[in-house]
């Protein structure tokens, strides 16, 4: 994986989870009936920043939770490999709230796909509203974004890589190139 | 992304090392969290078709084997050898490959005779997983006890954990021995003498002949079923006697730490090997265990089935 630029640092990453969360408040006409539900892994840290950030702005609790999608995906069995289970942990009740769905990356559009299933699993939501940190384009899927926080059109070999000072050290957005070619 | 492992064949906890038996029990607290949702069902094995084989009687086994595979939407064939081609004389080769043959992808496997469910291993493509050889192993069992300690005690390093009567017949005791010995719990027996198998020592567990002093040195006390067709096999004089000397009752329990367990893996004869107040007390993991041993089988199955299809 090389390296070919880095399209966010800390300032504009945070600059953008600001900017999300206050469209989400201007949308959504308040936060009175919000939750905010991360994909697990950097979707949950995602989300915990913009509930912090929109109960700041708002001066109430937002409930947080965490999503994990793996036994809903369409490619588990055909994976060399098990994805590691992790924990879904959602501690309040859905149903009939809005519910904004946070992930890193937009990309096929197949995960956000497995995480309505899930997410409709646990619940009935009056709406549910996708907040993304980057959308790289090449859908597979009929499925699009309500706020994104930077558009960055790529090529199907480039890959986004968004770290997180929370695992990894430091907030940036990466554009990368793999030598196998696969985006992945 | 941080892969899992997964396994081929679920056989015996004797075969597993201790990261293994580590993943399964922490996929299936993955799967604790799916049984407490309003849909207790997940589609990850949709189009993956498993068959219980059942040689042996089991209700409790059989119908959590059941819940674990529809809960992951798999397709389920049940098959009991009773009113089945085994009474004309198939031998389990025979019925093992023919049902093979129909496009399985995943065998369970309850059987009398120890080492059915290895032979079945060596003679299909699918995977098998062992419901009960024999004496031999129960490793489902084994893991949903473990899984049970493990979610009241949150370590099972150093824990004490005691199983209680027929240790020479229970396949129960040896996937708990087995298990638990390589997590770090410390392990003992009790029961008549009769009924103590004489290989222990080299799986470090202790013995006990008096269950006062095993009550008052436990932490667990996993409490196995005395089969009462044995009685006649004399491997101890009567039920009653049984129950005098072996038997956990309240009095009993009270020379406990007061943080002891109870642990049975069904099903209980009440009066004999528990008392009742013992088994509805607040020390009963006994239901916890049913539970839990639904999210361990679906553990089992995602990361033995997953791929099989």
């Amino acid at each position: 994986m090389r390296v070919k630029s880095k399209i966010a640092d800390v300032q504009q990453m945070g600059r953008s989870i600001t900017r999300l969360a206050h469209e989400i408040i201007e949308h959504n006409k308040g936060a009175a009936n919000l939750c905010v539900i991360g994909i697990k892994t950097r979707g949950d840290f995602l989300a915990k920043r913009i509930a912090d950030k929109i109960s700041e702005i708002e001066k109430v609790k937002v409930p947080l939770g965490t999503l994990d999608i793996t036994l809903y995906r369409d490619d588990v069995r055909q994976k060399l490999k098990l994805p590691e289970l992790k924990r879904t942990e959602v501690h309040f009740d859905i149903t009939d709230k809005n519910v904004i769905l946070v992930d890193d990356v937009l990309f096929t559009g197949r995960t956000i796909r497995s995480a309505l299933d899930a997410l409709i699993d646990i619940g009935r939501p009056t709406t549910i509203q996708l907040a993304v940190l980057v959308d790289r384009g090449h859908r597979e899927l009929p499925i699009s974004a309500d706020y994104v926080g930077k558009n960055q059109p790529t090529a199907i070999k480039e890959s986004i890589v968004v770290h997180l000072s929370e695992i990894d050290g430091t907030d940036e957005i990466l554009l990368t190139e793999d030598e196998d070619g696969t985006g992945n | 992304m941080k892969m899992a492992q997964g396994i081929k064949n679920l056989l015996g906890l004797r075969d597993l090392s201790r990261e293994e038996i580590l993943e399964i029990l922490d996929t299936a607290r993955s799967f604790r969290e799916v049984l407490e949702r309003p849909i207790k069902k997940v589609p990850t094995l949709q189009g993956t078709t498993v068959v219980n084989l059942f040689f042996e009687s089991s209700t409790r086994t059989r119908i959590s084997f059941e819940l674990a595979e529809r809960r992951l939407s798999a397709d389920v064939v049940n098959f009991a050898a009773s009113g089945s081609s085994v009474s004309k004389g198939e031998t389990l080769k025979d019925t093992a490959r023919n049902i093979e043959a129909m496009k399985t992808d995943v065998v369970v496997v309850r059987h009398s005779s120890t080492g059915a469910p290895h032979f079945l291993s060596r003679l299909l493509k699918s995977p098998v997983i062992n419901a009960g050889d024999g004496i031999n192993e129960h490793p489902t069992q084994g893991l949903l006890d473990m899984f049970t300690m493990l979610e009241k005690f949150g370590d099972l390093k150093g824990l004490r954990v005691c199983i209680v009567g027929d240790i020479q017949h229970s396949r129960v005791a040896r996937s708990n021995i087995f298990g638990l010995t390589k997590l770090g719990a410390e392990v003992a027996v009790c029961g008549p003498k009769t009924l103590i198998p004489n290989y222990l020592e080299q799986f470090c567990v202790k013995t006990f002949y008096d269950i006062d002093e095993a009550i008052a040195w436990a932490d667990v006390l996993n409490v196995l079923r005395i089969q009462l067709e044995r009685e006649a096999g004399g491997d101890f004089p009567s039920i009653r006697e049984y129950r005098l000397y072996w038997g956990i009752n309240r009095a009993r329990l009270e020379r406990a730490k007061k943080s002891v367990v109870v642990m049975h893996p069904g099903p209980i004869n009440r009066g004999v090997e528990l008392d009742a107040d013992v088994a509805d007390g607040k020390a009963s993991l006994i239901l916890d265990q049913v539970t839990n041993g639904v999210a361990v089988r679906m553990a089992v199955l995602y990361l033995t089935g997953v791929r099989s299809s």
